[in-house]
């Protein structure tokens, strides 16, 4: 390439370059980076992901919990760029004066809140914790009003959800106007049924919460992914598919995507890394790794090896031949 | 005229109050009247818009919550 144009972005970094352009080009290749490319990319380059009536424009969704404090957690969540987090529904500390609320931790105008019902062990127990969640968001005027995270768990032990009680309240809260997110576990026949009870997402656990082991079963959740997503098997490939729970590293993160995930939600996996606000920052672009990965159309796996560079051309002894 | 004592549990504390007769001065008295708060009184939420008007009788069962971090 003998073009002298002026590189316009830092796209053409695999040019051919003089050794005088080199020295010259990677010392500017920072300010490259740090300039052009970000300005020529979108902040959030994957699309949108529509969920309901929302509009995603990270899809990584956080927790809030179990951080060291509040301004960590502030850091973590602006390094993840997710514009949806998840909160919980508690007790308020009565006589606690000075107890600081995660609400005045949050920028909450940037932020869509989505409540959970975690904790809950029946269907009447997290519908009454829905209606709870949806009362404080309205009072704060949030968008996430319209809707919710279900849980409800099965026991305390494994925190995996009671696939019957989760059916239940989703109905339940279906016809109460909620849209509906429901944190499933990976058997694909419970997330149909969990579709055909009204739910906006199905969001089946990689493993069980906080237990940092990934996706567990890959193959429940490729067939959960086809049967949801699939229009030959009675899916609808905009019909969204969060993996939630069970996420430990960035990898995992990859693999959800890269099975055709629509986008994931962890919290344990950041907060509780020894540094969550790079860690925040690896979980985001492994998201974009993945989700560009799937895009992209990986290779056919072969047991044997097939060579890149040409054999045309060879003049080594090569054994056989 | 005086007024009537009543017995309620808040968030699990049994409390006896003069002159709390409703929601909302259950929220004043308790600092709470200007935070996001939700509220059930036996189990059935009361929404802010009524909070004025829902009257607490004794041995109601009052929830206060608010959000929390969670995942």
């Amino acid at each position: 390439m003998s073009d002298t144009k002026p590189h316009t972005s830092a796209a053409p970094i695999n040019a051919p370059l003089t050794a005088q352009q080199h020295a010259t080009q990677s010392a500017s290749r920072v300010a490259n980076i740090s300039t052009e490319t970000i300005a020529n990319q979108s902040e959030f380059p994957t699309p949108p992901l529509h969920v309901g009536s929302f509009q995603l424009r990270s899809r990584l969704v956080v927790g809030t919990g179990k951080y060291k404090d509040f301004a960590q957690m502030r850091l973590a969540l602006q390094a993840s760029r997710a514009d949806v987090i998840t909160v919980a529904v508690r007790r308020e500390r009565l006589f606690d004066k000075d107890g600081h609320s995660l609400l005045d931790a949050l920028p909450l105008d940037q932020l869509t809140i989505l409540p959970n019902t975690a904790g809950c062990f029946s269907a009447a127990d997290a519908v009454r914790v829905a209606r709870l969640g949806r009362e404080l968001l309205e009072q704060l005027g949030n968008p996430g009003q319209r809707w919710v995270k279900l849980e409800v768990l099965g026991d305390k032990t494994t925190l995996l959800p009671d696939p019957i009680g989760t059916i239940e309240a989703c109905a339940e809260l279906v016809k109460d106007g909620f849209e509906v997110l429901c944190y499933s576990s990976d058997d694909p026949i419970a997330a149909v049924r969990l579709r055909d009870a009204g739910a906006s997402s199905v969001m089946p656990a990689g493993s069980p919460i906080g237990s940092g082991r990934g996706i567990a079963n890959r193959e429940a959740i490729m067939i959960l992914i086809d049967l949801l997503k699939n229009p030959a098997h009675g899916g609808r490939a905009d019909y969204p598919v969060i993996v939630d729970a069970g996420v430990g590293t960035p990898s995992d993160v990859t693999l959800a995507m890269e099975l055709g995930a629509d986008g994931v939600l962890l919290n344990t996996g950041i907060a509780h890394a020894a540094d969550p606000v790079q860690m925040a920052h690896a979980m985001r672009l492994a998201l974009e790794a993945g989700y560009f990965g799937y895009k992209s159309g990986r290779i056919a796996r072969k047991l044997l090896g097939t060579a890149s560079s040409p054999w045309s051309g060879t003049f080594t002894h090569i054994p056989g031949e | 005229m005086e007024q009537a004592q009543i017995q309620i549990q808040v968030n699990g504390e049994s409390l006896t109050y003069v002159g709390v007769d409703t929601v909302a001065q259950l929220l004043t008295h308790l600092g709470r009247d200007n935070v996001p708060c939700a509220v059930e009184v036996n189990q059935q939420l009361v929404p802010k818009a009524k909070h004025s008007q829902h009257q607490l009788h004794g041995g109601d069962r009052v929830e206060l919550v608010t959000l929390v971090g969670g995942g």
